[in-house]
């Protein structure tokens, strides 16, 4: 619902505009406190916008970016019915893409200038997705791992303070959940396959457990942004409290796949009744997110180069749109309207 | 059950072409639209292999010689107009041929009543690009000129006969280039003109006589399964 719309707020408000301020920002804090959702025309702090769009575009870029790793074993999957997962998977992040990029679009940012943001390397997206997939069974490790990561730090977004963005992250997180079990039954096909399918499994736990422990981000004494999200209500948890709920989850399924995780400090801590863990690499999460990861360049060379690619196409959408607006009748005349089948 | 091979082989191949485009695409949207394209047609090679035996040991373990698809689906992606173009072609061919079959009471009226719904969708999307790139820009006319140009010699083997496909293919061709004509005069284009098919130009994809660049589709496909010999996935 609604909190309080910018109208209500500037009628019959006969002092000053610092007065308007005071008492928009006061009807803003109340409707936080109240758990109310924030919507697109209601009035919000202008750090809270820039936050909000600063979020909402990483995670929009996130999924488009991280198409490439997987879409990277399209054309090798081993069946055609692993194939017609992974299609389908790569299909929904474009997707999710979309509802990302229309959800910050509804905080007056354009999705035109959020990609020009991504590809002049001015905004970000995951740093798990500057990781290479070297064998098939990444493609499942990134199902179980990342998109598991992904849903822990998702779900808790499903309650977030602004409504679009907690209304996009219901949808993705169903479809998120589903991508993330069948990563995990692909796993296990290849866990209790050959020994070399084994091997293999093992071979991608090893190598994406840590980079998927980095997805929460940086620890709680140095996150920049988490205890102003925490205040706004865009973030629920901290950092460190999803990371550790996701270790929780992850122990027991690792067990149940018949694989290990690399990491010999994991172990039951029945006085805090959750797991401790290893020491996070920070200077390697660091380095990453300074563009010096081992596929950093790659992934924005590929997104660069598509958009560059791909402009005489959009010019020609464009142009045609622009000839035909003036000719109604025309433009949809010349489609045939048939059921779409997606 | 050559017919089952050639009509899933189409779709197979085709459908490994569309995933190449797979974080590629001009627009997120055509990302979403061409992923769409590849799995449906995916999911009508799997039902069509499966007439003939297991679609993993068909898809993997046989050899170039040994497909039947057209060339025409086996072509490089090349540009986005190509793909264009190439949809645009083998969509309203599949279309045209699938409502005949959905219609009959042959072994395919099943798959052709539940994939005729979903060429539909493919041969409008073709059909609308084919119209902004060809009354687009003055690039977009002349890179959609030229896709169409380039394909159109894989185009007489679409009428083809294949044994146990109980259609009139004369008939289909003249339906065919009579949509497509439309088509490419509304986007202010031009229908080639040079041979459709022919020993000197292309046209044994049935006889598994296929292009150079196949057998490196194939290779990038099969590889990993191949690897492992007997595995299951």
């Amino acid at each position: 619902m609604a909190a309080v719309t910018a109208d209500q707020t500037t009628q019959g408000t006969a002092g000053t505009t610092d007065d308007a301020d005071a008492e928009r920002l006061a009807a803003f804090d109340a409707a936080v406190a109240a758990d109310d959702r924030i919507e697109p025309r209601d009035w919000m702090p202008d750090a809270y916008r820039a936050s909000l769009i600063r979020q909402m575009a990483q995670h929009a870029h996130s999924e488009i970016i991280g198409m490439q790793p997987e879409a990277n074993w399209i054309t090798r999957a081993p069946s055609l019915r692993r194939k017609a997962i992974l299609m389908a998977k790569v299909q929904d992040e474009a997707g999710h893409g979309l509802y990302l990029y229309s959800a910050a679009e509804t905080l007056g940012a354009s999705r035109e200038e959020l990609l020009d943001k991504l590809h002049a390397g001015r905004q970000r997206y995951s740093s798990i997705f500057n990781y290479p997939t070297l064998t098939w069974a990444d493609v499942g490790a990134i199902g179980w791992l990342v998109d598991g990561a992904a849903i822990t730090n998702q779900v808790p977004l499903c309650r977030c303070s602004y409504g679009p963005y907690a209304r996009a992250m219901v949808r993705v997180c169903k479809e998120e959940s589903f991508h993330q079990r069948q990563g995990y039954e692909l796993l296990l096909a290849l866990s209790r396959g050959t020994p070399a399918q084994h091997e293999m499994a093992q071979d991608a736990v090893n190598r994406w457990w840590w980079p998927s422990l980095m997805m929460f981000g940086p620890p709680d004494d140095s996150s920049a942004h988490s205890a102003q999200s925490m205040a706004w209500k865009i973030k629920r948890h901290s950092n460190d409290e999803l990371r550790r709920r996701f270790v929780d989850i992850c122990v027991p399924q690792a067990e149940a796949l018949g694989l290990t995780l690399p990491d010999p400090d994991i172990r039951w801590n029945e006085e805090l009744g959750q797991h401790d863990y290893g020491a996070i690499d920070w200077t390697e999460f660091q380095e990453v997110l300074k563009g010096n990861g081992p596929c950093n360049e790659q992934r924005l060379t590929q997104r660069r180069t598509a958009h560059e690619e791909g402009a005489w196409v959009r010019d020609a959408a464009a142009a045609y749109a622009e000839k035909h607006a003036a000719r109604p009748g025309s433009v949809g005349a010349a489609a045939q309207p048939v059921e779409a089948t997606a | 059950m050559t017919a089952a091979l050639a009509l899933g082989d189409d779709a197979l191949v085709l459908s490994h072409r569309l995933g190449e485009w797979a974080g590629h695409a001009p627009v997120l949207e055509e990302e979403v639209a061409l992923a769409n394209i590849a799995l449906d047609l995916l999911g009508q090679a799997r039902t069509l292999l499966s007439f003939v035996g297991d679609e993993d040991q068909l898809a993997y373990l046989r050899e170039e010689r040994a497909f039947r698809n057209v060339q025409l689906v086996e072509q490089p992606n090349g540009d986005f107009a190509h793909t264009i173009a190439r949809q645009l072609y083998f969509s309203v061919y599949q279309h045209l041929l699938y409502e005949e079959l959905a219609a009959g009471d042959g072994e395919f009226t099943d798959l052709a009543a539940k994939a005729v719904k979903e060429v539909a969708y493919h041969r409008d999307h073709a059909e609308q690009w084919v119209l902004r790139l060809g009354d687009g820009t003055a690039e977009s006319h002349e890179r959609m000129q030229n896709a169409l140009d380039a394909l159109w010699r894989f185009t007489g083997e679409l009428f083809e006969p294949v044994e146990g496909v109980d259609v009139d293919r004369h008939a289909l061709r003249d339906r065919w280039l009579t949509a497509v004509s439309s088509v490419v005069e509304r986007a202010t284009l031009t229908l080639p003109t040079g041979p459709q098919s022919g020993a000197w130009t292309a046209g044994a994809g049935r006889q598994g006589l296929h292009t150079e660049p196949f057998g490196r589709m194939l290779a990038e496909m099969q590889h990993l399964h191949r690897s492992h010999p007997g595995a299951s996935w």
